[in-house]
């Protein structure tokens, strides 16, 4: 059963960051700003990559951090779903090992058939499953990153530009897959895009960053906007 | 002729050597890669510093640090009843300090070239910092570790300044096939000297050329 996730963070220092944020189950937002208004490291600041001054990051019930009760969470048991920028695979591993890293409190055998079927869900033939990164396409490196980052039943998926490296068609083919797993899914899904119309194709609804600073406003209770649908 | 006990004692001095600096060396080379400290330059200049002295003076520095007359030999004579200077424990102790710079700077500059996002996509992937250590940096640093072990044990084979200063020149224990060379050629016997000298340049040369040729051979595979 997945939950809401619930940002209110701040960050001094070298990244100034301010951004409250709500994202439901289900519900896909889209964050967009200028490059170097501070998406990217909102989204680490969420995942747990980098430290947060003061706030609080939770997903229903689970406190992924909160510095007034001195709780910070470390990244590797938040179970969070994370897509990088540029895929961040292991170049030493082929495709199926790649996603059965994330499976490693399973037996060799479960967690390499579960990275499998994954990889099947996201048509990687078994061939291309035994090929290292850099022998895939860009589109095939993001559908290793997403069955990664989705293996390990994330409470959250939260995506950094992961369409910026891929060509427009097999864009608009990674964007039906991504629409259809969010909904078989039902996650928390955080998109981070400079590319407005892929926000308004893919999202429920849109957040501005703007020099740092981020602000959902909406009230708990606004109707979710449908996703336009794939033409 | 080729002086057959001198090689061989060269040949566990390496070994040993070896096995002694690797793990300190991929802990150091590691920690210098990863973290920032106070007083990380300074001990990044220690690191090198075997690399940049005249062998000599290492020698006589460690003579003195580790002579009968020193609190370090005082010591070890009291408590283990050993003597440092003049032995195979003194060439070990020796051979693992002027090797230092060897083996922690490949080490720590494999370590350094390994994308900070990998490090990152393994956390987010569950992986423990001993579990990403094992399964992620390990095998990716493995070619400039390689490079360490392999620079570590020829360098070893060949070193002479230092062995010959804490440990003279005594058959059996201390007389290395480097100071064997210099002997030879002392007695005229220029034929052995040959033979000796020809083997440590092959010996040497088909290691750093294999190791070499296996750093990048992974690399090409990786595509990096």
């Amino acid at each position: 059963m997945a939950h809401e996730l619930v940002v209110d963070i701040r960050q001094t220092g070298s990244i100034p960051l301010r951004g409250a944020l709500r994202c439901a189950p289900g519900e896909l937002v889209a964050l967009i700003g200028a490059s170097g208004a501070g998406k990217t490291s909102f989204l680490r600041a969420v995942a747990g990559l980098i430290p947060v001054t003061s706030g609080i990051v939770r997903v229903g019930e689970d406190i992924w951090c909160d510095t007034e009760r001195r709780i910070c969470m470390p990244v590797a048991q938040r179970h969070v779903g994370f897509v990088f920028q540029n895929y961040a695979l292991m170049p030493h591993l082929n495709a199926l090992e790649n996603v059965a890293l994330s499976l490693l409190h399973l037996s060799t055998r479960a967690r390499l058939a579960e990275a499998a079927r994954w990889l099947d869900k996201l048509a990687l033939t078994a061939d291309e499953q035994r090929r290292l990164p850099q022998q895939l396409s860009g589109g095939q490196q993001q559908r290793v990153a997403l069955a990664r980052a989705l293996v390990r039943s994330p409470k959250v998926l939260l995506m950094d530009e992961p369409f910026s490296a891929v060509d427009y068609l097999n864009r608009k083919t990674l964007y039906r897959v991504l629409q259809e797993l969010q909904r078989e899914l039902s996650l928390p899904v955080v998109l981070v895009t400079h590319d407005l119309q892929e926000a308004q194709r893919l999202a429920n609804r849109l957040v501005v960053m703007e020099n740092g600073v981020l602000s959902d406003d909406l009230p708990d209770t606004d109707p979710l906007i449908p996703p336009q649908a794939v033409v | 002729m080729m002086d057959g006990q001198a090689l061989v004692l060269s040949l566990q001095l390496a070994v040993v050597t070896l096995l002694v600096l690797l793990p300190g060396g991929l802990w150091l080379g590691r920690i210098l890669a990863v973290r920032r400290f106070p007083g990380k330059s300074l001990i990044e200049a220690l690191v090198v510093l075997p690399l940049v002295l005249p062998p000599t003076v290492l020698g006589y520095y460690l003579l003195v640090a580790m002579g009968g007359a020193s609190p370090l030999g005082r010591f070890f004579m009291d408590t283990f009843g050993l003597t440092l200077t003049f032995n195979f424990l003194g060439l070990v102790i020796a051979s693992v300090i002027f090797n230092i710079p060897f083996m922690v700077q490949p080490v720590q500059r494999a370590f350094e070239a390994i994308p900070e996002n990998l490090n990152e996509a393994a956390a987010v992937s569950g992986l423990s910092a001993w579990q990403t250590f094992l399964r992620v940096q390990l095998p990716l640093a493995w070619p400039g570790i390689l490079t360490a072990v392999v620079l570590t044990f020829v360098h070893t084979l060949g070193e002479f300044g230092v062995v010959l200063m804490v440990g003279g020149s005594i058959p059996g224990d201390t007389k290395t096939v480097a100071i064997a060379i210099y002997d030879r050629v002392q007695a005229f016997d220029l034929a052995s000297a040959d033979r000796m000298a020809l083997l440590l340049l092959t010996l040497s040369l088909v290691a750093v050329a294999a190791s070499f040729l296996t750093a990048a051979r992974m690399a090409r595979r990786r595509g990096s």
